[in-house]
C-alpha cells in the first residue's frame, strides 16, 4: 500500500490551504472587491472546465468542440432544482454534474464510431443543439434566461470545486484507467491489442470530463444569478478549447495555468475592448505558430521529484 | 391547391439559400480535401467578400458583376494571404493546433471589420432593378435575384468542376487529396496547388457573401459564423472532401432549413441542421456521396 501522506502531497495541501486563506483573508478585509472576485471566480470556473476538456481531448484523444453544452446542461438542471425544487444548493450543483455525466455517456457512446475532425464537429452539433432546445423551453425562460438564483457560491465554493476537479481528475489519470486513456489516445489499435476497451475508455472520459463541466456548469448558474442559452455558445466551447491547447493537450498543470493566464489576459484587455478581441486572435495564432503543442506541450509542473518533468505517455496527442 | 402553392414558392425559396451554402461548402470541402483542415475563417472570407462588394457599389459604383468580380478577386487575394501567413507554418504540426489557428484567424477577421465598421448591420445597395416572375396568377413568384442566384451559382459550380477535372492544377488538386506524399514523389508542386484550392474556395465565399447581400438586403461583420458552420454541416453532409457532395448538401441543407422555417418554427431551425448533421455521421460518416475507406493498421 502506498502511503498518501508524503511529504509532497503534503505541501501541495499546505500550499492549497494557505492560497485559500489568504485570498479570504484579503475578501474579508476588503482588500479584494467584488470585481476581483468575479475574476477569481471566472478563473476557478476556467480550471475547472479547462482540465475537465483536458481529459477528454487531451489525454484520452477525443477532440470536443461541445464542451459548453455539458456546462449549459449542468448550469440549468442545478438552477431548476434549487429555484423550482427548493433542493440545497451543492446537492443540486452534483445533481447537475450527474445529469451532465448522463449526457455525456450519451454523446460519448454513439460518437465512439466517429474520429478525429467528425467527432468535433459532432459534438459542435451537439452543443449547439442544447442550446437551441434551452432558448426553445418556456420552462426555463426561453430567450430571455432564467433568473432569480440565489447566489450560494461564492470564492469559497469555487475554490474548493476547482481544487476537487482538479485532484479527481488527476489522481484519475495517474491510475491504470488514466494510463488506458492515454493508450488510446496514442494508437487505439495497439490499445485494443494490449487488451483495452477502448469504447469503455472513451465512454468512461467523456462521462467523467461532462460531470465536472456540468459541476461548472453548476458553479456558474449559483454564483451569477442569470442563466441565458447563450452564454453557453459555440464561443464558450472554444474558449476553453483555447485554454487547453495553450496550455498544452495532456498537461493538467498547464490547463490550470492556462486558464488562470487567458482570465487575466481577458481582464486586462478588458481596458481596451475595442481591440481586445482582435489581440486575443493574433496571441492565439503567434502562439500556434510559434508554439503548436501549446506552452507546457505534455509536461506537468510538478513539486518535489525535480521541477518539471514529463508526464505519463511522452509525446502530445497526435493526431486529435 | 393552396397548399402546393405554399410548397412550390418554398421550394424556390429554399433552392436559392441552398445554392449559397453550395457556394460556401465548396471552399470548405476543397480546403478539407487538401490540407484535412476545417478551415473555420471560411465564413468570415464569405463576410468579407460580402463588405468588399458593398465597398465596391458604394465607391466606385460597381454594378453586379462588377462587385461579383472584385469581391471574389478580394477574397482570392486574402484567402491565399491566409493561407500563407497562418496555415503554412503549421504544415507538419498537430491538426488541431491548425484547427486553433483557424479559429483564431476567424476572430481576427470579424473583429478587424467591427472594429472598423462597428458591429451594426448595413443596408445592402440595390443592385439589381426589381423583376418578378409570376405563376399562377401571382401566388407563386421568383424574383430576379432568385434567376441570378441560381444563374451564377450553377456557373461557377460548372467551372469549378472543369478547372478539376480538365485542367493541370486541377489534376494536382485531385492528386494531392488522394495522396499528398505520393503526390509530392510524382514532382507535384505542393504548397502552390494548396495555394490554388484556398484561392479557389475564398473566390467562391466571396461570390456567396454578393449573392447572400443581395438576397437578404443587410450585411454585418459577424455574418459568417452562423452560416459557415452551416455551410460546412453541408459539406459533411454530402460526404466531405467530395465536389459534387457539398453541392448536394448545400442544396439539401438550404431545402431542409427553407421548409422547417415555412411548416415548423423558426427558432428551430439551427437545431435541425445539427440534428441532421449528428443523424448523418451516426447512420453514414462518410456523408451521401462519400465511399466507406478501411481502416489500415
Amino acid at each position: 500500500m502506498r502511503q498518501w501522506l508524503t511529504k509532497t502531497n503534503l505541501l501541495v495541501g499546505l500550499g492549497l490551504a494557505a492560497f485559500y486563506g489568504l485570498i479570504q483573508i484579503l475578501i474579508q478585509a476588503g482588500v479584494l472587491r467584488a470585481f476581483h472576485q468575479v475574476n477569481l471566480i471566472t478563473a476557478c470556473l476556467g480550471i475547472i472546465m479547462a482540465v475537465s476538456l483536458n481529459l477528454i481531448t487531451g489525454f484520452t484523444g477525443q477532440f470536443s468542440l461541445g464542451h459548453a453544452g455539458f456546462m449549459a446542461v449542468g448550469a440549468y438542471f442545478s438552477a431548476v432544482l434549487t429555484v423550482r425544487g427548493g433542493v440545497y444548493s451543492p446537492f443540486s450543483i452534483v445533481a447537475g454534474g450527474l445529469l451532465a455525466a448522463v449526457f455525456g455517456l450519451l454523446v460519448g457512446l454513439p460518437a465512439l464510431r466517429l474520429k478525429g475532425d467528425y467527432l468535433a464537429i459532432a459534438t459542435l452539433g451537439f452543443g449547439e443543439m442544447i442550446r437551441v432546445l434551452l432558448l426553445n423551453a418556456k420552462y426555463v425562460g426561453g430567450a430571455a434566461g432564467l433568473f432569480g438564483i440565489p447566489r450560494t457560491v461564492g470564492w469559497t465554493g469555487a475554490f474548493f470545486a476547482a481544487a476537487a476537479t482538479v485532484l479527481v481528475i488527476r489522481n484519475l489519470l495517474w491510475s491504470s484507467y488514466g494510463r488506458a486513456c492515454i493508450a488510446v489516445r496514442e494508437d487505439e489499435v495497439a490499445a485494443e491489442l494490449m487488451g483495452i476497451d477502448i469504447t469503455k475508455y472513451k465512454a468512461l472520459a467523456f462521462a467523467v470530463g461532462a460531470f465536472f463541466a456540468g459541476l461548472g456548469g453548476g458553479v456558474y448558474a449559483h454564483y451569477f444569478y442569470g442563466l441565458q442559452p447563450d452564454n453557453f455558445g459555440f464561443m464558450r466551447s472554444v474558449d476553453y478549447l483555447v485554454m487547453v491547447v495553450l496550455g498544452g493537450l495532456g498537461s493538467l498543470t498547464g490547463s490550470v495555468l492556462a486558464a488562470v493566464a487567458l482570465t487575466f489576459i481577458n481582464v486586462i484587455l478588458q481596458q481596451y475592448s475595442a481591440v481586445r478581441m482582435i489581440l486575443y486572435a493574433v496571441l492565439l495564432i503567434v502562439i500556434m505558430i510559434f508554439r503548436p503543442r501549446g506552452l507546457m506541450g505534455s509536461r506537468e509542473l510538478r513539486i518535489g521529484r525535480g521541477g518539471a518533468r514529463k508526464a505519463a505517455g511522452d509525446g502530445a496527442a497526435g493526431d486529435a | 391547391m393552396e397548399r402546393f402553392y405554399v410548397f412550390l414558392q418554398q421550394l424556390i425559396n429554399g433552392v436559392s439559400l441552398g445554392g449559397i451554402y453550395a457556394l460556401i461548402a465548396l471552399g470548405y470541402t476543397m480546403v478539407y480535401g487538401v490540407i484535412k483542415l476545417i478551415n473555420f475563417a471560411h465564413g468570415d472570407i464569405y463576410m468579407m467578400g460580402a463588405f468588399a462588394a458593398y465597398f465596391a457599389a458604394l465607391w466606385l459604383g460597381a454594378g453586379f458583376f462588377g462587385a461579383l468580380a472584385l469581391a471574389m478577386g478580394a477574397c482570392l487575394i486574402l484567402g491565399t494571404l491566409i493561407e500563407r501567413i497562418a496555415y503554412r507554418p503549421l504544415r507538419n504540426s498537430t491538426r488541431i493546433a491548425v484547427l486553433i489557428t483557424a479559429i483564431g484567424m476567424s476572430f481576427l477577421l470579424e473583429y478587424t471589420m467591427v472594429f472598423f465598421l462597428g458591429a451594426r448591420s448595413r443596408a445592402f445597395p440595390e443592385l439589381l432593378p426589381p423583376v418578378r416572375i409570376d405563376f399562377f396568377d401571382g401566388r407563386v413568384f421568383i424574383t430576379g435575384k432568385e434567376l441570378l442566384i441560381y444563374g451564377v451559382t450553377l456557373f461557377l459550380m460548372l467551372a469549378l468542376q472543369l478547372i478539376v477535372h480538365k485542367t493541370k492544377i486541377g489534376r494536382a488538386m485531385r492528386a494531392v487529396a488522394f495522396d499528398r506524399e505520393a503526390a509530392m514523389l510524382m514532382g507535384v508542386n505542393i504548397d502552390r496547388t494548396i495555394s490554388v484550392t484556398f484561392a479557389l474556395g475564398s473566390a467562391l465565399a466571396g461570390a456567396a457573401g454578393v449573392l447572400v447581400g443581395i438576397y437578404y438586403g443587410a450585411i454585418n461583420p459577424l455574418m459568417g459564423m452562423t452560416p459557415g458552420l452551416k455551410a460546412f454541416v453541408a459539406a459533411v453532409l454530402g460526404g466531405i472532401g467530395i465536389i459534387p457532395g457539398a453541392a448536394l448538401g448545400g442544396l439539401l441543407m438550404g431545402l431542409i432549413e427553407t421548409f422547417v422555417i415555412a411548416y415548423g418554427q423558426s427558432t428551430y431551425r439551427d437545431a435541425v441542421a445539427f440534428a441532421l448533421l449528428i443523424l448523418i455521421l451516426l447512420i453514414k460518416p462518410t456523408g451521401i456521396l462519400g465511399t466507406n475507406a478501411r481502416e489500415k493498421v
